[in-house]
């Protein structure tokens, strides 16, 4: 912090130069100010940490750590963990922190695609809801509740199971996996971003600067991307920062219930499921999986909850 | 109230048809059909196979087959398992009193837990006691219960030996019933608890700075009193709304924790079912789901208007 300040008077002197008729660097702005809030929110910041490096290790561990996925030995099966095998081995003698790494890009690769699908589906029915209003509205909106009337589990588990093998068929067991999980998590979640955006929607199209941007003659897509939406993306933010969390967990659960990715696709939960039948004898099989999944959903929801405080600019720090 | 009830009432039937076709559209469009086991066994030849279709009605227009079925549901025949040839009702009824025993319970032992932890939080806001609780309950709320199901086995049933890890139905002895039930209403009341602690706090607080409370204190009521007889009345209100609003997730919700620990109730039905491409009992518990849904979401308007004087449905 002092450094900044003592900067920042630095560059006062440097104002004084005829030449300054640009927007001085140390200008504060919206984002400078979100961030500087989310700075003080200790645990957004150990929550952005540790999810960072979660998929930081996710992504270059594998080449670093160099042990085969797939290696079956059986004279090494369910080992506790150890210098060779530091998460231990699993009941086919392969070792579990390859494993979990690998699935772990899976895991949070399913997270992000599904936050995109969920979050674009949600900014488009709210962002024309919002805008267009009437007859438009109405029926997006009915659309919307009889969306939140699904009774989400159980319509996943029921489209996946029906949808698997054909979709699987065309795209290959792993692609035709994840765009399925990913599409039905992004499908089965967008209603909450509508709410959001079409709320805000209907707050911001009435202000004065749409009216003039209108009169300007920027047509209706111009008005709805370049000025309001800007203006309705904080809660945008934040549902998409929760939704990431929402949708790990939900791949895991299907993984877990046996209905998500195969055993060659060894993700949290996957490996979860293959962990329960030897609770007794390879505790380890569950622990480090799990703790992973917990690990990112936690720092995922503490990173959400510090945006939510750093992105609401009625918040004086 | 009657009139807005029957107004609601009479709008949530377009929405629930709407779900009926959903689903049934769902189960309907996807590729192959419930005999696609016999196409591929060598014993059956075509021929059979097609008229087994045709006595089923399968082989007639979508339209036709919904109304069929929608039917026969409204004349509460929801066509017999394919795996048990049992009613469907009757099996859903069959593994209703464990549903409700272990998830009734583990609901009563989260909001037992939840409304007193919220309050003190709320009313000793920023305290070591409020810390704790909102770090337990953000903790809580972030763990999956099928790790904190996991957990509980390995440490109480593997580790320690205390608690079996299998629900068993046919255990009578009042201990053994109980001991059994513990883990499962754990997993489920810290994941319920969790959520339900922070909505209350987070009720109490936009209660206590109301003037209302401030007139309260000055005319001399003490702290306790204030509390429970002003504030937390009012703040219960969103709260037994959101517990209206949750409890048919509660059902869906527990499947996990059902098939963690074999708790024979309708989500290791939903399961079991899946495994034997059941198809009636499956489209069964997805339409009586979303029923509750909509149903509960009524309950939820109703309780708020009648708990609320300040809202008058017109």
């Amino acid at each position: 912090m002092a450094s900044t300040r003592s900067n920042g008077v630095a560059r006062i002197g440097a104002l004084a130069a005829p030449a300054a008729l640009e927007r001085p660097r140390y200008a504060r702005t919206l984002w400078g100010d979100a961030w500087r809030r989310f700075r003080h929110h200790r645990l957004a910041m150990a929550g952005a940490a540790t999810f960072l490096l979660l998929t930081f290790g996710c992504i270059v561990g594998p080449f670093v750590y160099r042990m085969p996925i797939n290696a079956i030995d059986f004279g090494h099966s369910m080992s506790p963990p150890s210098a060779a095998h530091p998460f231990g081995t699993n009941d086919l003698g392969q070792d579990m922190l390859a494993r979990v790494l690998y699935g772990g890009r899976i895991s949070i690769a399913v997270g992000f695609a599904a936050m995109l699908t969920s979050i674009t589906l949600g900014v488009l029915v709210g962002a024309v809801a919002g805008f267009f209003g009437g007859h438009v509205d109405n029926l997006l909106m009915r659309i919307t509740d009889m969306f939140l009337s699904f009774p989400g589990l159980v319509l996943l588990l029921l489209i996946v199971y029906l949808f698997h093998d054909p979709i699987t068929r065309y795209l290959g067991t792993q692609v035709g996996t994840f765009v399925l999980i990913v599409s039905v998590i992004g499908i089965l979640n967008w209603m909450p971003t509508a709410r959001l955006v079409r709320a805000g929607f209907l707050a911001v199209k009435e202000k004065e600067f749409v009216e003039a941007a209108r009169s300007l003659g920027v047509g209706p897509i111009g008005q709805m991307a370049r000025h309001i939406l800007p203006n309705v993306l904080s809660p945008v933010i934040v549902a998409g920062t929760l939704s990431v969390a929402a949708a790990i967990l939900l791949e895991s659960t299907l993984s877990f219930l046996g209905y998500g990715f195969p055993p060659d696709v060894p993700t949290w939960g996957r490996l979860l499921f293959d962990a329960q039948n030897y609770l007794d004898l390879a505790p380890h099989m569950a622990l480090f999986p799990g703790i992973m999944i917990c690990l990112a959903i936690l720092s995922i929801n503490y990173v959400g909850d510090g945006l939510r405080d750093a992105l609401d600019p009625t918040r004086v720090f | 109230m009657t009139k807005y009830i029957l107004r609601r009432l009479l709008t949530s039937i377009p929405t629930l048809i709407l779900i009926s076709m959903a689903v049934f559209a769902i189960v309907a469009l996807a590729p192959g059909d419930p005999l696609s086991g016999l196409a591929t066994n060598p014993d059956v030849p075509a021929s059979v196979r097609l008229t087994i279709l045709h006595q089923m009605g399968l082989d007639q227009p979508l339209p036709i087959r919904y109304l069929k079925w929608a039917e026969s549901w409204l004349l509460g025949n929801w066509g017999y398992s394919f795996g048990s040839h049992m009613a469907v009702t009757r099996l859903l009824l069959q593994r209703l009193p464990t549903d409700l025993w272990v998830l009734g319970s583990s609901y009563l032992v989260a909001v037992l837990i939840a409304i007193p932890i919220g309050v003190i939080s709320a009313v000793r806001q920023y305290s070591l006691q409020d810390q704790v609780a909102t770090t337990f309950a953000f903790i809580g709320y972030s763990l999956p219960t099928f790790f904190t199901g996991i957990l509980m086995i390995i440490v109480f049933s593997v580790k320690l030996h205390w608690l079996p890890f299998i629900y068993n139905v046919t255990v009578h002895d009042p201990i053994g019933v109980l001991k059994q039930a513990i883990m499962p209403v754990a997993v489920l009341a810290l994941f319920q608890s969790a959520s339900l602690t922070r909505f209350v706090r987070s009720s109490m607080l936009d209660n206590v700075a109301l003037d209302y409370v401030r007139t309260a204190r000055a005319k001399g009521l003490a702290q306790g009193r204030v509390i429970r007889r002003h504030v937390l009345r009012n703040s219960l209100i969103p709260v037994v709304t959101l517990i209206a609003l949750q409890l048919p997730g509660v059902f869906t919700g527990a499947v996990v924790t059902e098939q963690i620990f074999r708790v024979p109730g309708i989500g290791s039905l939903l399961i079991a079912s899946l495994q034997n491409s059941d198809t009636p009992v499956l489209m069964a518990i997805a339409f009586v789901a979303a029923i509750l849904v909509v149903l509960f979401n009524l309950v939820a308007d109703v309780i708020y208007g009648t708990l609320d004087p300040r809202i008058r449905y017109g």
